[in-house]
Order: structure tokens, then C-alpha cells, then sequence
């Protein structure tokens, strides 16, 4: 019988040869490589085979579900086929790499990655190797997709809880030090690298055990009436978390506290970017520029190296923070009838702005050009110097909680409905009575504000600014960062925080490849999930009913030719 | 005195001349149309009122109170509601957060609850629809969210800018039903239409505008049986 769509063993060589491109990627960038000696359990797998088996397992179960439904053996040979596929461009790679000296293009075209790659057999033996472990787990994804659904996510669960802990052996091993006993019970699940065969063995059945248990009460709770949350336990869940985040700097000590810090000056600008960018849609480039003004007005006002002021942290906050909301106004005025595009690149320039001006020697009188400014005030509290970074975690803690409390309330109150007018449609925005110069002002003054108080606490924590931490790449990471979490939604800057900011400052090796991530995360994202990580509810319901309509009722979305 | 007069005004789009001496008028309680073929200026008057366009000459004013001075935001204030051309919903909000917005320049919140209430017994499928995302509703939907965004305001005087554009002729009908009831109910409107049939049905008065001036002004009955109108606007040879 012939059909019109392709055949599946068609369709089974594609997806594997798409995944053997994703695999050669990231073998040419050096990622598997990079990651190759860091053993996930110990003298069994590396991190580095983790990266390139996995494209293997992904783009065959793919091919699988694409091509579904199939007579279970066929199941099982269109991923093997799938994954011999991907194997055999690897394959090719190596094959070609023994010919051709392809490093003069490819830097990272080692023979240490052709080892990885071959599991460090000779060279026949290696390619058969490769072949036959690519067929293997091609065929294994097609044995997961016909396990039941609650299986599947044990598994999966399961799994990443073990290569995620087997990378993170350093980190957890020197934070355990602090922990005396349970310190010496933590180290001896490790090897050098990676954790040792028995403890992988023991933390997939565990965590396995925990999932599969957790699907099964979820299922009966579904199937029960829902009983309502008693508020008792809500406070105490809220207090549980808010005693985690007292305790976290003592118990994790200075390396993951410098972490959370970060984590949370990026928290703290991306709150405030989220108020211009996803609560009144002005797409704004230059939010460093801010952040900058805020860290350079505490230092120009505390630093007694450049002898004008010694104000103390406190006395000087205010001024900074007037200091950005005037420069938020600043910058809004000549950008009040821009949109889009122009208002982008404008505000673009504005960054660059400030930052060539922090750079330049007309005001190294002031702001220290190059040399920037040093000796900047740490702020204190009574006798109580914050100075560490666990205590400066605190400072931070606080700010959030603060700034996050006044953009949930901005959000539903009058201006928060007319920033949300004003992104979807300026002009009737007006006719609604909105007045939108003051609207928008303030947009940029709140955002302004809350990005020079991450700056003020900045300055304070390294108690110096350079021009060149002012880098337009730290816009970029807020709007990023915002994106990923979900335009408009305030649990969405943490997530995207965390996900942004702290997994490549906990994997060094990571850091390496920080933007080729976050370009591979954006599009996976803008493919999967375009609503982002923790999407606010609105756009949640806009999204996903795009899908119920569509096809449905075409006239619909005809009968709106200006819809956006 | 009228209540919204328009006195002689000249509106320009840059260079080109778009309004040239317009003048009408719309007492308390009526429902005066401005026909006119496309491009004749029907929209450049209703933005002028709105004071979205600045007239170079002439003045437009409310109970006697110069506009000039205002802006668009505070012409709402004034209590002046436009329903504009082309619908313009805020597509990715909700019926209720389209209908919300439309409040903005009230505070109370019980007149706010009274109103909505009102809307949706006007508008029984916007109750329906109430947790939609405008931008999936149809056509004639979008109208009725546009017509009630508008109302929310509780204006004095409606302006609506060709509520027929583009819907069946049932739709039509309701449309026009509903802006009958409008009226009844205590608003003034001024409708801006091509469908001079249909305005001139339900009008009491009307202005036929062409190419920035208008050319007749009377009565609808009037109007009905003015040969040039007969011709060009209501397709009768
Ligand atoms: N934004 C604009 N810029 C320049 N010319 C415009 C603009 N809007 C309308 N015009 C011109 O002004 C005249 C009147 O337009 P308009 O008031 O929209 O007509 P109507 O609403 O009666 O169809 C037309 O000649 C039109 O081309
Ligand atoms: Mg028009």
C-alpha cells in the first residue's frame, strides 16, 4: 500500500542524521571534549559521552514519535536505525579525522574528542564500537516510549538526578565540608571523579522510587475531589521556604553564596526590565546603562579616594536612586513616540552611552575612566559591617523581597492596567483616557530604579565599578533571562535566573559555552514552550488557545485583520 | 446650545488639506450621522474632536467648553467615547480586561460593577465569552467589545466610526439595533458611516461630507429623498 506521507525508515534515517549534525556540533565546539574527563560515575561514563549519547536517544525517540503508531518490533528497529544513523555521522567524523587534518579548521577536532568518541579502541574496533552503541540506545528509546507514561518520567528522573550529581561532585564535596559527620557520609558517595558505581546504583533506585511513588499519589489525588489547601499549611510552607533562605548562606558557605548573589542582582534587574519590557512592551537594550548609574553615583558619593563625598552606604542610596529614576526619565522623554525597533536600537545607544562615558578620560576626574572608582562604602547596620558575600546574600534577600512585593502590587493596580493597554495598543490606549507620556515615564523610571539598586549593591559588594563590568552583554542577559522565565512574570525572573545565571557560574566548564546555551535554550524555547518557564497566567491562556481555535474556526481570526 | 458643536475646522495631515471648514452639530439625547464616501474626511473629523488631531483653524467644543487645550487622554475625561475604526480590541486581554480598560477613567467602583452589568444585558455573548481573549472573537464580537469597551467609559456622547465595516448583513442589523438602544438609554452619538442606508435609518439628523466639506445637512426624511443623496450614497438612480 503506498501512502503519502514518507516511509518511516525514510523518516528514521532523517531525524538520525539531524541528530548526528547536533552531535558533530557539539563534538566541533569542543563541549564534548571539555567534558570529557569528568567522570559522571566513576570509570564508567563521562560527562562527555553524556553529550554526545544523548542527541543519539533524543532524535531516536523523536523519530519515534513522529512516525507513531508502529507494531511494537518496529518500534524498537526505527530507533535503532535512527540512532545508527546519528552514530554513523559520528562515525564519519572520526573516519575523516584520521584522513584529513581537519583541526586547522576545527580547533577542537582532537584526537582526544576521536578517543571519546571511538571509547578508546583502536581505530576498527572503535567505529564498530561507536556504530553498535548508537544502535543499542536508538533501540532503548524505542523500549522507553512503550513504557507506560508514569514510567518514562521515573526514568527520566531518575536519571538526570544522577548525571546532574555526579557533575556537580566538586561542588557538593567541598560544600559538605561545613557539615562535619554528614560531611564525611556525603564524601564517601563520591570518587574523584564523578560518584562511585554503588552510590549511582543507590541514588537511581532512590530517586526512581521517590517519582514513582509521587506519579501515584498525583494520579489518585486526581481522581479524587479536590480538597482545599488549609491555610495553616500554606503559612507554613511559606515559612519553610523563607527559613531555606535565611539559612542557605551558612550552610552552602562563600562559593554558593557568591552564586546566590549574583543570582540575585540579576533577579533584582530583571524585575525591573520585566516591568518595561513585559509589562508595557518597550523593548529596552540599554538597561545596563542603569545599573551603571546606580553603582557609579554610590561610588562617586562614598569613595573617599576621589575626595568629593564619604557618604556611608545608606546616605548615599537615596541619591542613587534618584539619581536612575531621572535617568529613566531621561532616557523615556526622547523615546515617547518610538516603538518597536527604534525604541531598541535608541535605547541600545543609550547603554553605549553611558558606559564610553564611565570609559572616558574627560570624566576621570570624576568616575576614574579605565581605573574606575575603588574604596566604595559597604553598607552597615549598627556596628555590623555587611561586607562577605553571605552577609551581602541578606542585603539582596531583602531588596527582592521588596522590589518583588512592589512590582506584584504595580502589576494589578491603575498603572499596571495601563501599561498593559499601552503594549497592546497605544492609540486606544489614549481613547481609554490613558495618559501615555506619564504612563510610559514611569515604565522607565520603576525599571531605572530597581536596575540601580542591583547596581548600588553591586558597587558595594566588590567595593569598586570598572566601565568595563557595564558590558552590553549584561542587558542582554536580563532580557534573556526574562524570556526564558515568561515575558511579564514575576515567578518567571527567578526561574529564569536560576537557570540563566546560576548553572554556568556552578559548572566552570560550562561558562565556556554560556551564549552558545542560552542561543540553543531560546530556540528550543521559542519551539516548545514559547509562553516561557513560569509563564504568567494571561499568556499561558492566549498561547494554548491560538492551538484550541486554529482550525476550529478560521473565520475568526479572520475577522480581525488588525489584530496585532 | 448643542451640546458637542464643531465649529469650522481645518485639519491637515502634513500638507494635505484634509478637513476643510467643518462644521456640525449634536444636541443632548440625538443621533446624528456623518455619511460620506471613503476618504471624504469622516474619520479625520471624529479625530480631530478626540483631539488626537490638533485643527490649524475652528475649534470643537463640548456645553460650550473650548477643547482645544485638552488632550486626547483628558477629552475622555470630558466625557467623549470613541469607538474606532477597524474595531481595535486589545486582542491578547480578555472580554472582561477589554471591558476593564474601558473604565480607566472612573473610579467608583460600584458604577464601575453597574455598568459592566448593563454591558453585558446589551451584549448577552460578550457575558458569554467574558474570560475569551479578544483577538479569537469574531467579527461582529469584536464589535459589540469595541461598542461596550467604549460605553464603559460612560460617555455623554458616543462617537462611533463605521460600525458596519465588514460584517454580514444580519450582524449589521443587530448593530444598528443596538445603537437604537443605545440612545434610548441616555447617550448621544455621533455615527460615522458608509452605509447611508442603515445610518440614515436610524438617525434624526445627518451631514453628508465629500472630500473634506460638507455638502448637505438636514433631517434624515430629508435626506432620504435628496436626489444627490438618493444617487451617490443610497445607489437609487
Ligand atoms: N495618517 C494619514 N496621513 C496622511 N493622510 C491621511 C492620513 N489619514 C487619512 N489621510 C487622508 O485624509 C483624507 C481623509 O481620510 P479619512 O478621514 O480617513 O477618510 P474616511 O474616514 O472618510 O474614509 C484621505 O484623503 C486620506 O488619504
Ligand atoms: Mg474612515
Amino acid at each position: 500500500m503506498q501512502t503519502q506521507t514518507p516511509s518511516p525508515w525514510k523518516q528514521a534515517t532523517r531525524y538520525g542524521l539531524i541528530g548526528g549534525a547536533v552531535a558533530i556540533l557539539m563534538s566541533l565546539v569542543g563541549m564534548v571534549a571539555t567534558f570529557g574527563q569528568r567522570y559522571i560515575v566513576s570509570g564508567i561514563f563521562t560527562m562527555g559521552q553524556v553529550m554526545f549519547l544523548t542527541p543519539i536517544l533524543i532524535f531516536a525517540y523523536m523519530t519515534i514519535r513522529r512516525t507513531a503508531p508502529q507494531p511494537i518490533n518496529k518500534v524498537i528497529l526505527l530507533g535503532a536505525l535512527s540512532g545508527l544513523s546519528t552514530s554513523g555521522v559520528m562515525a564519519a567524523l572520526v573516519l575523516t579525522g584520521q584522513f584529513l587534518n581537519l583541526r586547522a579548521m576545527f580547533p577542537n577536532a582532537s584526537p582526544e574528542l576521536y578517543g571519546i568518541l571511538t571509547f578508546n579502541q583502536e581505530s576498527a574496533l572503535g567505529l564498530l564500537l561507536l556504530l553498535g552503541t548508537g544502535l543499542v540506545i536508538g533501540g532503548i528509546a524505542g523500549g522507553i516510549y512503550l513504557l507506560s507514561p508514569r514510567m518514562r518520567s521515573t526514568l527520566l528522573q531518575a536519571t538526570t538526578w544522577v548525571v546532574l550529581v555526579g557533575l556537580l561532585r566538586d561542588l557538593i564535596v567541598t560544600v559538605s565540608y561545613r557539615w562535619g559527620f554528614l560531611g564525611n557520609a556525603v564524601k564517601a558517595l563520591f570518587a574523584i571523579s564523578g560518584l562511585t558505581p554503588l552510590s549511582a546504583v543507590i541514588l537511581f533506585i532512590l530517586v526512581g522510587a521517590v517519582q514513582y511513588w509521587r506519579l501515584e499519589r498525583k494520579q489518585s489525588a486526581a481522581s479524587r475531589p479536590t480538597t482545599n489547601q488549609k491555610p495553616y499549611t500554606r503559612w507554613l510552607k511559606l515559612g519553610g521556604s523563607a527559613l531555606i533562605l535565611i539559612l542557605l548562606p551558612p550552610v552552602l558557605g562563600i562559593f554558593f553564596s557568591e552564586i546566590l548573589d549574583n543570582v540575585g542582582m540579576y533577579i533584582l534587574m530583571g524585575l525591573g526590565l520585566n516591568i518595561v519590557v513585559g509589562f508595557a512592551g518597550l523593548l529596552d537594550l540599554g538597561y545596563v546603562a542603569f545599573f551603571a548609574i546606580g553603582a557609579y553615583t554610590m561610588g562617586v558619593l562614598t569613595s573617599p579616594e576621589l575626595g568629593f563625598f564619604s557618604l556611608t552606604y545608606w546616605e548615599a542610596l537615596p541619591f542613587a536612586m534618584l539619581a536612575c529614576v531621572l535617568a529613566g526619565i531621561f532616557l523615556g522623554l526622547p523615546v515617547l513616540k518610538m516603538r518597536g525597533d527604534y525604541l531598541a536600537i535608541v535605547t541600545l545607544g543609550f547603554g553605549e552611552i553611558v558606559r564610553l562615558l564611565a570609559l572616558s578620560d574627560w570624566l576621570r576626574p570624576w568616575l576614574g575612566g579605565t581605573q574606575g572608582i575603588q574604596r566604595i562604602a559597604q553598607p552597615r547596620i549598627g556596628d555590623f559591617l555587611l561586607n562577605t558575600q553571605q552577609e551581602l546574600y541578606y542585603l539582596f534577600l531583602i531588596g527582592i523581597g521588596i522590589v518583588a512585593f512592589i512590582a506584584w502590587r504595580l502589576k494589578d493596580s491603575r498603572i499596571g492596567r495601563a501599561w498593559m493597554a499601552l503594549r497592546e495598543d497605544e492609540d486606544v490606549a489614549m481613547a481609554m483616557g490613558i495618559n501615555h507620556v506619564s504612563t510610559k515615564l514611569m515604565a522607565f523610571a520603576v525599571g531605572a530604579l530597581f536596575s540601580g539598586v542591583a547596581g548600588t549593591i553591586f558597587a558595594a559588594k566588590l567595593t569598586s565599578v570598572y566601565p568595563h563590568s557595564m558590558n552590553f552583554l549584561v542587558s542582554i542577559n536580563v532580557l534573556c533571562l526574562i524570556i526564558i522565565g515568561g515575558m511579564g512574570s514575576i515567578p518567571g525572573v527567578f526561574v529564569g535566573s536560576l537557570v540563566l545565571i546560576a548553572s554556568p557560574d556552578l559548572l566552570r566548564e560550562f561558562a565556556e559555552f554560556r551564549y552558545l546555551a542560552y542561543g540553543a535554550l531560546l530556540v528550543a524555547m521559542m519551539l516548545t514552550k514559547p509562553e516561557g518557564l513560569w509563564p504568567e497566567a494571561r499568556r499561558k491562556l492566549e498561547l494554548h488557545e491560538d492551538e484550541f481555535d486554529s482550525g476550529q474556526e478560521p473565520l475568526m481570526a479572520m475577522g480581525n485583520p488588525d489584530g496585532r | 446650545m448643542a451640546m458637542l458643536e464643531v465649529e469650522n475646522i481645518h485639519s491637515y495631515y502634513g500638507n494635505i488639506h484634509a478637513l476643510k471648514g467643518v462644521s456640525l452639530t449634536v444636541d443632548e439625547g440625538e443621533i446624528v450621522t456623518l455619511i460620506g464616501a471613503n476618504g471624504a474626511g469622516k474619520s479625520t473629523t471624529l479625530r480631530t474632536i478626540t483631539g488626537i488631531l490638533k485643527p490649524r483653524d475652528g475649534r470643537v467644543q463640548l456645553d460650550g467648553e473650548d477643547l482645544s487645550h485638552y488632550k486626547p487622554h483628558e477629552i475622555v475625561y470630558k466625557g467623549i467615547a470613541m469607538v474606532p475604526e477597524g474595531r481595535h480590541v486589545f486582542a491578547r486581554l480578555t472580554v472582561s480586561e477589554n471591558l476593564d480598560m474601558g473604565a480607566y477613567s472612573r473610579n467608583s467602583k460600584q458604577e464601575i460593577a453597574d455598568d459592566l452589568e448593563r454591558m453585558f444585558t446589551l451584549f448577552p455573548r460578550l457575558k458569554e465569552r467574558r474570560s475569551q481573549v479578544a483577538g479569537t472573537l469574531s467579527g461582529g464580537e469584536q464589535q459589540m467589545l469595541s461598542t461596550a469597551r467604549a460605553l464603559m467609559a460612560h460617555p455623554r456622547i458616543l462617537l462611533m466610526d463605521e460600525p458596519s465595516m465588514g460584517l454580514a448583513p444580519v450582524l449589521v442589523e443587530a448593530i444598528f439595533d443596538t445603537i437604537k438602544q443605545i440612545n434610548k438609554e441616555g447617550t448621544t452619538i455621533l455615527l460615522v458611516e458608509q452605509n447611508a442606508l442603515m445610518a440614515l435609518s436610524v438617525a434624526n439628523r445627518g451631514y453628508v461630507l465629500q472630500t473634506g466639506e460638507i455638502v448637505l445637512n438636514d433631517t434624515v426624511d430629508k435626506l432620504k429623498k435628496d436626489p444627490t443623496v438618493q444617487k451617490a450614497y443610497l445607489g437609487m438612480e
